[in-house]
């Protein structure tokens, strides 16, 4: 049997009183897409934050790669190939979508001290950083402010910045909220696209993308893992049906 | 027409695009162009006073430039940025005291002490954030103040007179003619060019990045930290170049050149001309010098027409006296 790529070991966080997340263990294979699902307040983005390193767990280990990454500082992550997106779109408003990916090709390509040169004239970057636009149907926005895009193109630019980082794992916080229903359409085809060549942990609100996507699915209820496994098992599983699906399944 | 509109009209015109990098360079050729040509003009009239004043504006601009660096492209209030001022004076002051008047031999100890005085302080200062980064960089500038207040030796709060501007190769080239006005102009140039090249390098992308938005470039896989770091020592290292100037224009040193006030005045020059512009920081320097010489003489009292001016700026022309300019030419 294969490694997995990621290992959450009995994962724990609390601010104060509140339990976020509460002992998780949880593997992603290589090339998995692996849905994490769960009603407001479960703790999803907390766990996305703890795995990326913007928020340190009380308890428990992360392997990445068979490296323990637990205490690592979140460049250093991203580094080793862990990208993420976030739930509030967090891009560069003031480049141009094309040097925000270009930077984050830079990020892979060479050393960053280099104090001469002009970098947006780099084509060693501003190639490959086209390349990633196109992949996420920006390329005829390249030269425009990223902060000018509509919301659905910010999303696409920052999973094109995730993706310029060639990560070996994508963590994608809610990539569907906040986007009408032709951008989420578009974002869904990207990730359809995108399937297979990453690992992907996907968090996300909409079951209709989950349950398309998906490989496994993660159910968290109060920052516990109350079910995994594939969309079919944890769709008939009854602890989900009324925890979670309730409404919707009946 | 909308600002989308605008800009997506203008980057898709290849035909436009050359345009802005002309224009972004021909200002700054025009302000060095008549800083060039001061002197020769200044010969039919008031030579001494015109020129030691230009030379306070290229000086303290060279300054201002450093400190908008990592104001204007790091996001970074440093708020103790004239302390470097006094490193590069005191450099000269303390090795000239000791018989050592060589220039060169000055400006390297001035650059060393002040990456050195860049590196302790800013690898602290650097740990904190906002009004923190602010306070601490203030503190840290307080310390080199009182300290140099405490030299003795070295005319404590008095400071000490130069008996002669540095020499080099062991001539006093510097004081004869116009040398020593042309030399401040090359290392403004110099700093100038330099800046902006540092401003458009790889390098200064990430700054520029950090800027924007820290966490973001930390999930593509930048410290943060470690670009800041960098700018804070080469901006320091560019002031204390000024100081070193400064030092030899009034051939005196004191620690009245890094109190806080003087940092103070640093970053009004550069909010005044225009922040992140880095030319914008000469012409802050300009209006500077040239509004307190000239209020000063209308009444003792300047600091009361000169402050609301700089609240009018702030509130009605945040890209500073640039910023004015490019929207005159928009119309």
């Amino acid at each position: 049997m294969a490694e997995p790529l990621l290992r959450l070991d009995r994962l724990a966080k609390a601010y104060g009183a509140l339990v976020v997340t509460d002992d998780v263990t949880l593997d992603v294979m290589p090339g998995e897409l692996h849905a994490i699902i769960g009603p407001n307040g479960a703790g999803k983005t907390t766990l996305i934050h703890q795995i990326s390193g913007l928020a340190a767990p009380d308890r428990g280990h992360i392997l990445f790669d068979g490296e323990d990454i637990t205490r690592l500082p979140m460049h250093e992550r991203a580094r080793l190939g862990l990208a993420r997106s976030f739930q509030i779109t967090s891009i560069l408003p003031g480049f141009s979508a094309l040097e925000n990916v270009a930077l984050a090709v830079q990020a892979r390509s060479g050393s960053s001290f280099r104090f001469l040169g002009d970098a947006a004239r780099e084509s060693a970057l501003n190639e490959p950083a086209l390349g990633f636009l196109d992949l996420v149907g920006l390329r005829d926005r390249a030269h425009l402010p990223a902060g000018l895009l509509s919301h659905g193109e910010k999303r696409q630019l920052e999973l094109g910045l995730a993706l310029a980082t060639e990560p070996k794992l994508l963590l994608l916080d809610e990539p569907l909220a906040g986007t009408g229903h032709e951008e989420s359409e578009r974002v869904v085809q990207t990730l359809k696209r995108l399937k297979g060549r990453y690992a992907v942990v996907l968090v996300e609100h909409d079951m209709e993308a989950v349950f398309t996507l998906a490989d496994r699915i993660t159910v968290l209820v109060y920052g516990r893992v109350i079910a995994t496994g594939t969309p079919e098992s944890v769709r008939a599983n009854p602890e989900v049906r009324s925890a979670y699906l309730g409404e919707e399944a009946a | 027409m909308s600002p989308l509109a605008d800009v997506a009209e203008s980057e898709i015109l290849p035909a436009a695009r050359p345009a802005p990098r002309l224009r972004g360079i021909l200002l700054p050729f025009v302000l060095f162009a008549i800083l060039a040509l001061t002197p020769a003009v200044a010969r039919f009239g008031g030579e001494g006073y015109v020129l030691s004043l230009i030379l306070r504006v290229m000086i303290l601009g060279i300054a201002a430039m450093s400190l908008d660096l990592v104001l204007g492209y790091g996001a970074l209030v440093s708020f103790g940025h004239a302390a470097f001022l006094g490193i590069g004076a005191y450099a000269v002051g303390i090795l000239m005291r000791h018989g050592i008047d060589d220039a060169l031999i000055q400006l390297a100890a001035a650059l060393a002490a002040s990456a050195l005085f860049a590196l302790a302080t800013g690898a602290i200062s650097l740990r904190t954030k906002g009004v923190y980064f602010i306070m601490i960089t203030l503190a840290f500038g307080q310390m080199l103040y009182f300290l140099a207040t405490s030299l003795a030796p070295y005319g404590g709060d008095d400071g000490m007179t130069l008996p002669r501007k540095s020499l080099v190769l062991g001539t006093r080239i510097l004081g004869e003619g116009y040398t020593f006005y042309y030399v401040v102009l090359a290392c403004l140039i110099g700093t100038y060019v330099l800046c902006r090249a540092v401003v458009a390098s790889r390098f200064g992308r990430v700054l520029r990045g950090t800027r924007e938005n820290p966490v973001r470039m930390q999930a593509i896989g930048y410290n943060p930290f470690a670009f800041q770091l960098a700018a804070y020592v080469i901006a320091g290292m560019l002031c204390g170049l000024s100081g070193v100037l400064l030092a030899n224009q009034t051939e005196f040193v004191s620690p009245a050149f890094m109190t806080w006030q003087r940092s103070g005045e640093l970053i009004v020059m550069v909010l005044l001309g225009g922040i992140g512009t880095l030319h914008g920081a000469l012409v802050g320097a300009a209006a500077f010098v040239l509004l307190e010489e000239g209020l000063s003489r209308i009444t003792e009292l300047w600091k009361m027409i000169f402050g609301p001016m700089l609240v009018l700026v702030v509130l009605f022309a945040r890209g500073g006296i640039l910023g004015l300019f490019r929207n005159f030419r928009r119309g």
